[in-house]
Formats: C-alpha cells, sequence, structure tokens
C-alpha cells in the first residue's frame, strides 16, 4: 500500500464515520456536529486530489457558514430528546433500506464500468490544477455568465431569507 | 480563446521544493499536536486534582438565586437571520477571491465584472437593510 | 484522478530532512507559542496595572515574572465542577473545539524569509510552510473557533452562558464579513492567497511598499476596517459582549472551571496572536525591515515587534474603552464596516487599474 492510499483511507473512515454518526445520534446538535466532521474529511479529499481551493472553501462555507445556521436553527427550534420519537416513523426503514441499497448498487455501477476522462496529467503533476489563479481565470473568462448569474443567485437567497424570517414577526 | 491567453499570464506555481499538497502536512501534523494537548492536560488534571462534589456545587450559577425554569429558553429569531444573511454574504466574499488574485491580468474588463457582481449584490443589501434585517431590537 | 500528496517535485527533494525540519519547526513554535501566550496574560495584568495606577502580578519571581507558572499550576490542580444536568460530553469538547483550530493556525504564518544554516549548508525557510490558499486557510481555522463558544453556551445548562454563546457566535460571524472585505483590496495588490508571496510583494521602499500606505487613503481605511474587525472577532474590549459581566455574569465560559476554563483562555490568547500576526503580515509588511535582505535572521525580530504593537493595542483598548451595547455592536459591524469595506474595495480596484 502506498502513502497515498493509506491517507486517502483515513480519511475516507472520518468521512463515513461523520456519515453514519450524522444518522444514528439522538440528539441533533450531536448530528450536526458529526456532519462537521465529515466535512472536514470531505475538505481535507479535495485537498488531496490538488483541489486546494476548493478544498479549504468546503469549510469556509459548509464548515463554517452552513453549519452555523444549522446549529443555530436546532438552538431555535430546542427540540429535546424526549420529545423525539423515532420509534413512530418504522415504516420509513422499510422505505429507506432498499433506496439505500440502490444508491450502492449505482455507486458500485459508476465506479466500475463508467470510463473515467483522464486526467490532464502535466497540471496534476505540478499540483497547479485546483490553485486559486486556475480557479479565478475559469471564472472570470470561460465561465463568466455562470459567475455573474451566481450574484443573482445570492440576491434571490437573501430575498428569500427576509421572508422565510419575516413571516414569524409579523 | 480567451482562456488559453489568460492560462499563459499566470505566474509560475510558487510553492518551493516540495509538492505544493505537501505543503498541507505540517498543518495535519499541528493539528494532530493541538488536539493531543487538550486532551493530555485534561486527563492530567484528572489524576492530581480531587472532586469533591455537593449539590450546592453543580447548580448553575446564575447570580447566586437558583435557576428558575428550563436554561434552554427560546431565543430572538434574529440570531437566525444573522446567521443567514451571514450565509449569504459569506459565499459572496468567497467569489472575491479569485477574482482578487487575477485582477492585474483582467484590467479593465476585471473591474467591470465585479462591478456589475457587486452591483447585483448591493441590491440585495439594501432591500434587507430597508426591511429592517440589519436592525438589532 | 492521482492523488497529489507527494508529486514528483516532493520525491525529488530529500523526505527524511524534510519531515525532520517540520518537526524541529513545529516543536519549537509551538513551545515558543504556549510560553508567549502564558506570558501575554503577565504583559496583559501588568500594561493594564500600570494604565490603572496600579502595580499589578509582582510577588511571584522578579517582577511578578513567574506568576504564569504559578497561575498554570493552579489552573491543573483546581476542581472541575460540571453544572447539573450539563451535557457532559459536548462540554468537554468545546474548550477543546476552540483551542484546536486557534493553536492549528500558526503552522501557516511565515515569520521570516530563508537563511542559510551555517555547517549543515541547508537553505531553511523561516515559516513551517505556505499553501497556495494561506488567507483562506486561515479564514477556514479561525472560523471553526466559533462553535466552541456556541457549545460551551449550550452545554452549560445555565441561561447566561447560552446567551453568551449566542451573542458571541453571532458577533464573530458579522464581523467576519467586514474583515474579509476590507483584505480583498490588499489580496488584489499582492496577487496571491500565499501569506508569504504577500509579505515579499510588500519588501523595499523602506516600508512605503507596506499595503498599509499604498494606494492611500485605501490602504488606511482597509486596515482600520480590519482592525476594528480582528478586536470583535477576537471578543475583546470594546467589543466583549460575550463576556460582559454587568449583564451576562461571564457568557459562555461562566460554568467553567480549572483546566477546561484555561483552555478557553490560552483560545482567546492564541487567537489575538493571530489576528495580530494577520494584520502584520497582511498591512504591516510581515518581517520586512531594515537591512532585512542582509541578515535574514532579523526577520522574526521585526515580525514579533510588529505582532507585539498589535497585542498591546488590545491591552491598551482594554485599558481605555469603555463596552459598546450589543445593538450598537452590531449596527456597527452591519450598517457601517460592511459598506465602508465594499466601497473601499472598489475605489482600491479603480486606483489600482490606473497604477498596475
Amino acid at each position: 500500500m502506498t502513502i497515498q492510499q493509506i491517507v486517502f483511507i483515513v480519511f475516507a473512515l472520518i468521512i463515513t464515520a461523520g456519515g453514519v454518526g450524522v444518522l444514528v445520534q439522538r440528539n441533533p446538535l450531536y448530528s450536526a456536529f458529526s456532519l462537521i466532521l465529515s466535512f472536514i474529511g470531505l475538505a481535507a479529499m479535495y485537498i488531496l486530489m490538488g483541489a486546494q481551493f476548493l478544498g479549504v472553501i468546503q469549510i469556509v462555507v459548509y464548515a463554517g457558514a452552513i453549519m452555523v445556521l444549522f446549529v443555530f436553527v436546532i438552538m431555535l427550534l430546542n427540540v429535546r430528546d424526549d420529545e423525539l420519537h423515532p420509534d413512530r416513523h418504522k415504516y420509513l426503514l422499510y422505505i429507506g433500506v432498499p433506496l439505500g441499497l440502490g444508491l450502492i448498487a449505482e455507486v458500485f455501477y459508476v465506479v466500475t464500468r463508467v470510463q473515467i476522462a483522464p486526467a490532464i496529467t502535466d497540471m496534476h503533476a505540478t499540483g497547479t490544477v485546483g490553485t486559486v489563479e486556475r480557479i479565478g481565470v475559469g471564472l472570470l473568462t470561460e465561465y463568466l455568465l455562470p459567475f455573474e448569474a451566481t450574484s443573482v443567485l445570492i440576491l434571490m437567497a437573501v430575498i428569500g431569507a427576509m421572508h422565510l424570517a419575516k413571516r414569524e414577526k409579523e | 480563446m480567451l482562456i488559453c491567453t489568460a492560462l499563459s499570464l499566470l505566474p509560475k506555481e510558487t510553492s518551493g521544493e516540495y509538492g505544493p499538497i505537501a505543503g498541507y502536512v505540517p498543518v495535519v501534523l499541528l493539528l494532530l499536536i493541538a488536539i493531543a494537548f487538550p486532551v493530555a492536560a485534561l486527563a492530567a488534571g484528572r489524576l492530581v486534582r480531587r472532586k469533591v462534589e455537593t449539590p450546592e456545587k453543580q447548580i448553575p450559577y446564575e447570580c447566586g438565586v437558583d435557576p428558575i425554569s428550563d436554561s434552554k429558553d427560546r431565543f430572538s429569531v434574529r440570531y437566525y437571520m444573522i446567521a443567514m444573511l451571514f450565509l449569504v454574504f459569506d459565499v459572496e466574499t468567497i467569489f472575491l477571491f479569485p477574482w482578487a488574485v487575477i485582477y492585474d491580468k483582467l484590467g479593465v474588463f476585471g473591474l467591470v465584472e465585479i462591478l456589475i457582481f457587486l452591483g447585483i449584490l448591493v441590491v440585495g443589501y439594501y432591500y434587507a437593510w430597508r426591511k429592517g434585517a440589519l436592525n438589532w431590537v | 484522478m492521482p492523488l497529489l500528496l507527494f508529486s514528483q517535485p516532493f520525491m525529488d527533494s530529500p523526505l527524511i530532512p524534510l519531515i525532520i525540519e517540520w518537526s524541529l519547526k513545529i516543536f519549537f513554535i509551538f513551545g515558543g507559542l504556549m510560553t508567549a501566550l502564558a506570558y501575554l496574560t503577565w504583559f496583559e495584568r501588568r500594561v493594564l496595572a500600570y494604565i490603572q495606577m496600579r502595580l499589578g502580578p509582582n510577588r511571584v519571581g522578579p517582577a511578578g515574572l513567574l506568576q504564569p507558572l504559578a497561575d498554570g499550576i493552579k489552573f491543573i490542580f483546581k476542581e472541575d465542577i460540571v453544572p447539573l444536568d450539563a451535557d457532559k460530553f459536548l462540554y468537554t469538547l468545546a474548550p477543546i473545539m476552540s483551542l484546536v483550530p486557534a493553536l492549528t493556525c500558526y503552522v501557516l504564518l511565515p515569520f521570516g524569509d530563508k537563511f542559510v544554516m551555517p555547517g549543515l549548508n541547508r537553505e531553511i525557510p523561516l515559516h513551517i510552510t505556505h499553501v497556495n490558499v494561506g488567507v483562506l486557510a486561515i479564514f477556514a481555522l479561525t472560523g471553526m473557533g466559533v462553535y466552541g463558544i456556541v457549545l460551551a453556551g449550550y452545554a452549560s445548562n445555565n441561561k447566561y452562558s447560552l446567551m453568551g454563546g449566542l451573542r458571541s457566535s453571532a458577533q464573530m460571524v458579522s464581523y467576519e464579513l467586514a474583515m474579509v472585505m476590507s483584505i480583498i483590496g490588499v489580496l488584489l495588490q499582492a496577487g496571491s492567497l500565499d501569506l508569504v508571496e504577500i509579505c515579499k510583494h510588500q519588501a523595499g521602499w523602506f516600508g512605503m511598499q507596506w499595503h498599509l500606505f499604498t494606494y492611500p487613503p485605501t490602504g488606511i481605511i482597509g486596515f482600520f476596517i480590519f482592525l476594528i474587525a480582528m478586536v470583535a472577532e477576537t471578543n475583546r474590549v470594546p467589543f466583549d459582549l460575550p463576556e460582559a459581566e454587568t449583564e451576562l455574569v461571564a457568557g459562555f465560559h461562566t460554568e467553567y472551571s480549572s483546566m477546561k476554563f484555561a483552555m478557553f483562555f490560552i483560545a482567546e490568547y492564541a487567537n489575538m496572536v493571530t489576528a495580530s500576526a494577520m494584520a502584520t503580515i497582511l498591512f504591516l509588511g510581515g518581517w520586512m525591515g531594515p537591512f532585512v535582505d542582509q541578515f535574514p535572521l532579523l526577520g522574526p525580530v521585526y515580525f514579533t515587534a510588529k505582532v507585539g504593537f498589535f497585542l498591546f493595542l488590545y491591552v491598551w483598548l482594554r485599558g481605555t474603552l469603555p463596552r459598546y451595547r450589543y445593538d450598537q455592536l452590531m449596527n456597527l459591524g452591519w450598517k457601517f464596516l460592511l459598506p465602508l469595506s465594499l466601497v473601499n474595495l472598489v475605489l482600491t480596484a479603480t486606483i489600482a487599474l490606473f497604477f498596475m
């Protein structure tokens, strides 16, 4: 086994452990923190693949910003352990397990059967594929329209957020 | 075409004598030490100190008065608003980083691009202000 | 897709010396940092005392220099009280979660250029590591510090703790925006997120190349926005609302005692040093100073001096200013600093267009 594989497996285990934690924890706050652990592992995985910018953004936006919102919402709703009745939704088990198995089969098919495009080797060898400069060039030249459209998307998010939170006040 | 010319203008990789990703190895090393340090400190403290538990000592301190009602009280929806607005504007600032780094290559074009980008967002900011989402009280 | 941990350039350089070098540097930085943080408490108490015409701790050792050691021993031996009905696991996790990211930041901070070790004939860079996305990596790590505080508030089973934790996290996220916006102008000039590159970009011209002075007045405006935001980010006076003792006992760490309290304390000081170091690197030229080209070992000296200036500023502010009210604090962040930094950014970009 090479060093790469060992590092990969370590972070894969962290991600999986976080994911399992989200599902099995009774307290939603514990679930949220499991998810953060999972995100951090995911960021490490991005960085391992050379996507440095993406990896750090994963932490800043997902683990840093989105999870703050999640934690606030969990605390705002203040759901107690004893108010939760997970047993009531037993029937979900019969839907969830087949769907989960289906997903695993799908992933297995994609990993084993689908042809993966060859990596851009020279960029990968030097590790410059995911640098912020490279992202910037792509974002502001070839993908300019999606970039500008993102700002409209963010604008919509602001307006949506206003309406969601304001309704409760009035 | 545009992307090719822009790519040729990129600076050479500057990460020194080791691979750029290997630069993250010390980060993980220090992270492990930083985790080990508080754990060791807590364990050491546990070994040496005494623990005498009395019911009075364990009551949450609320200015000397015994706590009334549950501590997990409901709190203002404001905090939720702040978190949501932060999330939105945080995503916006993230987009500014790649732009800033290659700004000197983009020139006037870059300025116009970002003015459009920020202009649309200022509308959102103004809207939030007018709606009173930025008011605290 | 290949994994890039040990790509070709890494294999070219000898592996074992590199790992030894990293380990030694981490050892020295970590040890030096812990000592520095301990003495920062002494420094703060002494300076604060002199501001208030007192003497401060001067009994333990000469000029009270052994005071941090005494405090440390006391912290270990003090009883660790967990409040009734507190969530024990989260209660223990909270101080760890606020300390770990605060300490991990230091691996990314450059404190000098490189020098050739006499006898070894090996060029040693005066930073542990530097990565392409350095600035963002620091923000990613400091951003994780919020959770320790929220958790502490939640797990303590105390109303004041909860309020303090919430206030603190809302304050930190609010000022993070203005902080990030204010440094975009700097990054735009340096053309890199790599902290070493940002420092090198400010070399020469007797400090006139520092981002504080470039493109006036945008550099100075950006610097002051950063300064205010960094004080607010670290929850220090005049923005120490999370632990406003007149309102919230001690905020999120009301229920904490012993080593766990010490950890919050260390984390706060570690964050102060990180913020000061970031201000130094981004606006005051990092390790740059006279004769640093000829004698690279002067770099860490200049760097420490500049960071020390900011740390003194922290204490000075604490000794001078009264506390903000929470709504004023939020207004300042969202309605003044954020739009100002936005305008400043556009101004910087416009001026830069004519000079680049």
